[in-house]
């Protein structure tokens, strides 16, 4: 029973300590007193440009990009009742590539390029859920099967894309694909959704515990079944876009990070969604730094970090799980 | 209130059934099913596989509609209730267990006390307590750290009843609630069933075993497969030409400390 108590704090301190290092570190490393004096207001000019205009918006962005797409993997897998279920597996992010790539294929600008990739992503919720819906119920083996496809068909709508792209658009639209945080600047929408989502998540918590005993009994034991899985599924849509918009397509946070949060906590949804958060926060803020630095000048795409790392880890986890 | 029972007898309804029609997909309308069932009352539901028992539980939990007819919950009409207060009044024990997730069964036995908590609410100190009360009842006590995962069919069985203990419903709806159990379980769990309904709750539950019923329910609700049905005191219902037509089996009748008994008659 301590073990919940001590999770939330624990993760609350790391993900300072993740913020901190993503600060840090970079082409021009600072100790930690130097970047402590500029984040308590002080420290030299250089220093504070280094940190305060370029590494602490980037470092927020990529935290909240995270902590957004590990609890809609969260979300989702309790929504579809399978630890498989993450906003990539079910076509979201392709969604948002192909509004992305279209939008970059048409030499439109930055902002434009993000409101594609939303609109790409809520259409691609739409068409999964829609027509796993169809006639008859919304089971979740129909819904995890037509997102597979529908994602499988935006793939190839891409790699189409990318054949026909001019040769000079390429390194962009590949970085787009493999997601990448140096074009996000504002880090503010996504740490509003994040907040609101969570705060919104916290109290259905109780009662997505007991839909992940399957909508019959959640029924019997007093819960709304459709509105709460509408309710889901709109909130699970709204932060993969929102996810996406930001970095693009960065794989496995939203599969990985709930995931070993299970293995360890159990499957309290009232804890293992902020957890989620934190984690997920955490897992893309550290991922970030080492995209920037690793081969520095020149900087990775987040998501072949996150891969990198997540694969090897999720495999060990679910080895020794049994 | 205390006037109005003075002057009837019988308690009020918990559940009636008006001219109720069970939907089952691509089957005919069944015979409209018009009964009470009274608080201190266990009602058995006897037929083949594929009759439409479970189909009828789920329809009188409220989990799908009928096709016909209405179903009122202490004289309100079950679908215009809050499914919240549905599930203080109802508890249901499914056949199927769906267990897509790791979890404890303690957990598993506390989500009985959903329909009782507000979102932001915590389990208390009492609920655990009532929890742990319902598991050491299916004798579950001390396995309250094992995974779901772990568990034999017959303590998962056990489990999802611990669950609707939990619940503390007025009226049990109970889906086969002896599968997979042995012998001395199938006879726990129906005296656990015993003593509810002698509290003055009532349990509607469907079996495969007529003797258990004959034993344990006071009212039998027949279904046969061709969609009639007839219902009434158990002491009406098991006539042995009634029930060799209901499994189309015959039957081998018998009498054991004044009970009778019933067995297919093999070759």
């Amino acid at each position: 029973m301590s073990r919940p108590a001590l999770v939330l704090p624990i993760l609350l301190g790391a993900a300072g300590l993740s913020l901190g290092i993503a600060v840090a570190l970079g082409s021009v490393p600072l100790t930690p007193t130097e970047t402590l004096a500029v984040l308590t207001g002080g420290g030299e000019p250089l220093h504070r440009t280094l940190i305060l205009e370029l590494r602490l918006p980037r470092a927020l962005a990529a935290f909240a990009t995270g902590g957004l797409l590990a609890v809609a993997g969260a979300l989702m897998q309790v929504l579809l009742r399978n630890p498989l279920a993450d906003p990539y597996v079910l076509g979201l992010s392709g969604g948002a590539a192909v509004g992305a790539l279209l939008s970059m294929l048409a030499g439109l600008g930055m902002a434009m390029v993000s409101g594609a990739a939303f609109a790409g992503a809520l259409l691609s919720t739409l068409i999964v859920f829609g027509l796993a819906h169809g006639t008859g119920s919304w089971t979740p083996t129909r819904l995890l099967l037509t997102g597979v496809v529908v994602a499988a068909g935006w793939g190839a709508f891409i790699s189409f894309l990318l054949a026909i792209s001019p040769t000079t658009e390429l390194p962009g639209m590949l970085y787009w694909l493999m997601g990448d945080l140096s074009h996000a600047h504002s880090p503010w929408p996504a740490w509003i959704v994040l907040v609101v989502v969570v705060l919104v998540a916290m109290p259905l918590g109780r009662s997505l515990n007991v839909l992940a005993r399957g909508p019959l009994q959640a029924a019997a034991l007093g819960v709304a079944v459709r509105p709460l899985e509408w309710t889901l599924y709109g909130v699970a849509a709204l932060v993969t876009a929102t996810a996406v918009t930001m970095a693009g397509s960065v794989g496995f946070v939203g599969l990985i990070v709930p995931h070993m949060l299970r293995l360890v906590l159990g499957n309290d949804q009232r804890l293992i969604l902020p957890a989620s958060a934190l984690a997920g926060g955490i897992l893309l803020t550290l991922a970030d730094t080492l995209a920037r630095t690793l081969i520095a000048p020149q900087q990775l795409p987040v998501g072949v970090i996150t891969a990198m790392l997540g694969v090897p880890v999720f495999l060990y986890l679910l080895y020794r799980s049994r | 209130m205390s006037d109005s029972r003075l002057l009837q007898p019988a308690p009020a309804p918990l559940l009636t059934l008006m001219d109720l029609v069970v939907d089952i997909p691509g089957r005919g309308d069944g015979a409209p099913l018009n009964l009470d069932i009274r608080a201190g009352q266990c009602w058995g539901i006897l037929g083949p596989n594929g009759a439409g028992k479970s189909t009828l539980l789920h329809t009188l939990a409220g989990l799908r509609p009928p096709r016909r007819g209405t179903i009122r919950l202490q004289g309100q009409p079950l679908g215009q209730l809050p499914r919240r207060r549905v599930a203080r009044l109802l508890g249901m024990v499914f056949q199927d267990h769906q267990d897509g997730f790791p979890a404890t069964v303690l957990e598993t036995a506390l989500i009985g006390r959903h329909p009782y908590l507000r979102p932001w609410e915590m389990e208390s100190a009492e609920d655990h307590q009532a929890a742990l009360k319902a598991l050491r009842q299916v004798d579950l006590a001390g396995m309250e750290t094992r995974l779901i995962a772990t568990l034999s069919g017959g303590e998962r069985q056990r489990l999802a009843i611990a669950t609707a203990l939990t619940q503390d419903p007025r009226i049990f709806l109970l889906d086969e609630p002896t599968n997979h159990l042995d012998l001395h379980h199938q006879v726990a769990v129906l005296d656990i069933v015993r003593r509810a309904v002698a509290e003055g709750r009532s349990a509607v539950l469907t079996l495969h075993d007529v003797n258990l019923a004959a034993r344990y329910c006071d009212h039998l609700l027949l279904m046969y497969p061709g969609g009639e049905a007839c219902w009434g005191t158990t002491r009406e219902m098991l006539v042995p030409n009634a029930l060799e037509r209901l499994y189309g089996q015959a039957l081998v009748t018998g009498e054991v400390e004044g009970m009778p008994v019933f067995f297919p008659r093999t070759r």
